[in-house]
């Protein structure tokens, strides 16, 4: 059905897509802990900070990322020397793109999920026993489930569709960089690319689609655990 | 044994408790506002008092001049919630066990069959906590409790949510934890029903003070307290004896210092000790031993105290042998009778306002 080539494409997109989401959740629901319960100065700052993503052009953050993550930026450098790590030109970069331009979206779901736990529910583990980390991992957590499935969605949906951040930190190189969305892009700049096009356009609403359907079941599992 | 003076300051409202009590049920007494669940909170380590100390069994949980303020989860106090608060995602069975997993082996005196048993739990292990009624969710709520083996339990008016029905069960259920595991709790409520069916030590607070603290016939007969506690019901605690049984009149008299109750026939064995509480609207005064009257406990005794005579109603406290009772008349009755300390007269109390369910069984040694 798919060419070998456009099975790459597929399978470097939910790679890319994946990896951002996987590596930026623990991030993410650390972040939106701090911002549901603690009360500290500069937390408008971080707030924003978080939100930036969603509201600057795709573009500005792809060239911020380019700035610092390039092979001569201040941590991009630091990166290769320490690690012999890069993200430029690379998929991780890829990555890295969509985990950043998902980001507001996954902490925005699971912040309302844990301010709607019921803080009285961890007190009671408290006297129960629980340290806060225990309390946190057992009650939290499992109760906060709808809203870390819905934000991880959100961001592996976002990450599938990203596109101005990745190509202008990672470029667009065949079989490293060229998600779904660049290889349309690409196809659509070529003579005669139309079908090729809807083709992969296609694919991509049918991943989409199933994305969305796996989280709703997920979803219904969680409330159903109630 | 519990040893609280704590003090805390909340925008206008200030607490200022100080208490020592060593019974098996410590009841912590007074209307909503007085400061009752910032107090049980202080002691389970959810709030923090600014100063003072808090001690339980000798262990020392708060101490403000040496900064000490132990966490909640190094306490050991359980705390059964005035809703329960059971884990929604968890079944019963998790629920009780998610304290008792968090002890050591070594420390665990109270075992899951025995709380199951007691409570009545076994054929509710595998449900939701949404799936229950209000009373199954405070039963599973106590055994969670019991199970994180507390050295304490405190109760924040358990009862609060449920009707009638479930209140006495659950009430049972309280009596039962007490004869048979031996734990010391200290059960909160605004109810003086409750609290003289369970308490061997009554602390009650107004306002965020210590008003009275002491045993239940001591504290809750005090003419001052409806003034304090805002409660309507005044009322007197008696402890009494089962003396006999009549099987034929269908009655129970109870033997009291001071003379005897005749009431509808009760469980309790005789030579059981009961506390009963009377409604002090219950009681009526006479200056002459009245003649063909269906009232059955006509006692005599001596006025102690008058209190507030600047309303329309007025309590008056009467001893009879060692107990007082107290009586509420209209003002009118109190000066048509001139009722004055000192003054004999005869104390008339209906025998069905002693029903069954405001006993309570009292301590041996009471």
């Amino acid at each position: 059905m798919l060419s070998p080539d456009e099975w790459q494409i597929l399978a470097l997109s939910v790679r890319v897509a994946i990896v951002s989401v996987v590596c930026s959740l623990p991030v993410a629901v650390l972040v939106a802990l701090v911002l549901a319960r603690l009360e500290f100065p500069g937390k408008t700052l971080l707030d924003a900070l978080v939100h930036l993503p969603l509201v600057l052009p795709p573009v500005v953050v792809g060239f911020a990322l380019l700035v610092l993550f390039g092979k001569r930026g201040p941590i991009g450098s630091l990166l290769d020397a320490w690690f012999g790590f890069t993200f430029a030109f690379r998929w991780t970069g890829a990555a890295l793109a969509s985990a950043l331009m998902g980001f507001p979206l996954m902490v925005r779901a699971i912040r309302l999920s844990i301010e709607a736990v019921d803080r009285r529910l961890e007190t009671a583990a408290r006297t129960l026993g629980g340290s806060p980390v225990f309390v946190f991992a057992s009650v939290t957590l499992p109760l906060a489930l709808p809203g870390i499935v819905t934000g991880t969605l959100l961001s592996f949906a976002r990450g599938l569709g990203e596109f101005g951040a990745t190509i202008t930190f990672v470029s667009n190189i065949p079989g490293e960089t060229r998600t779904l969305p660049l290889a349309i892009y690409t196809f659509t700049q070529v003579p005669g690319g139309d079908a090729q096009a809807l083709r992969l356009s296609v694919v991509a609403v049918v991943v989409s689609m199933l994305a969305l359907a796996a989280s709703e079941w997920l979803t219904r599992r969680a409330r159903a655990a109630r | 044994m519990i040893d609280v003076d704590i003090a805390e300051r909340r925008g206008a409202f200030q607490l200022d408790v100080k208490f020592t009590a060593d019974a098996p049920i410590v009841g912590l007494f007074g209307r909503s506002g007085a400061g009752k669940t910032t107090v049980v909170n202080a002691i389970a380590g959810v709030g923090k008092p600014s100063r003072g100390t808090i001690r339980v069994n000798g262990h020392v949980l708060f101490d403000a001049a040496r900064g000490i303020d132990l966490p909640p989860e190094r306490r050991r106090i359980g705390y059964v919630f005035q809703d329960g608060l059971l884990f929604p995602h968890l079944d019963v069975e998790a629920n009780l066990l998610y304290g008792q997993r968090r002890r050591r082996s070594s420390e665990r005196v109270i075992a899951d069959e025995r709380v199951v048993d007691l409570l009545g739990l076994q054929a509710l292990l595998g449900r939701k906590p949404a799936t229950l009624s209000g009373g199954e969710k405070q039963r599973v709520a106590i055994g969670r409790a019991l199970l994180a083996q507390p050295r304490i339990l405190l109760m924040d008016e358990p009862l609060a949510s449920l009707d009638v029905a479930r209140r006495r069960e659950i009430l049972s259920y309280v009596e039962r934890l007490r004869d048979e595991l031996a734990i010391p709790i200290v059960y909160v409520s605004h109810a003086v029903d409750e609290i003289t069916r369970l308490a061997d030590v009554v602390v009650v607070l107004a306002e965020g003070k210590t008003v009275a603290a002491g045993k239940p016939h001591d504290v809750l007969g005090r003419i001052d307290l409806p003034a304090a506690t805002g409660s309507d019901e005044a009322g007197s605690v008696v402890e009494a004896r089962v003396a006999r049984h009549d099987a034929g009149r269908l009655l129970t008299t109870l033997a009291f210092d001071g003379g005897e109750f005749h009431v509808p026939r009760i469980a309790s064995a005789v030579g059981e000790r009961v506390r009963a509480r009377i409604l002090a609207r219950d009681v009526s005064l006479a200056l002459r031993r009245p003649q063909a009257i269906s009232i059955l406990n006509i006692l005599e005794g001596t006025v102690a105290a008058i209190g507030d005579q600047s309303g329309a109603i007025v309590d008056v406290q009467v001893t009879v042998g060692a107990v007082l009772v107290n009586a509420r008349l209209t003002q009118h009755s109190v000066r048509e009778l001139d009722v004055r300390v000192g003054r004999r007269v005869f104390v008339l109390v209906k025998a069905v306002a002693l029903d069954q369910h405001t006993f309570g069984h009292a301590e041996v040694s009471a």
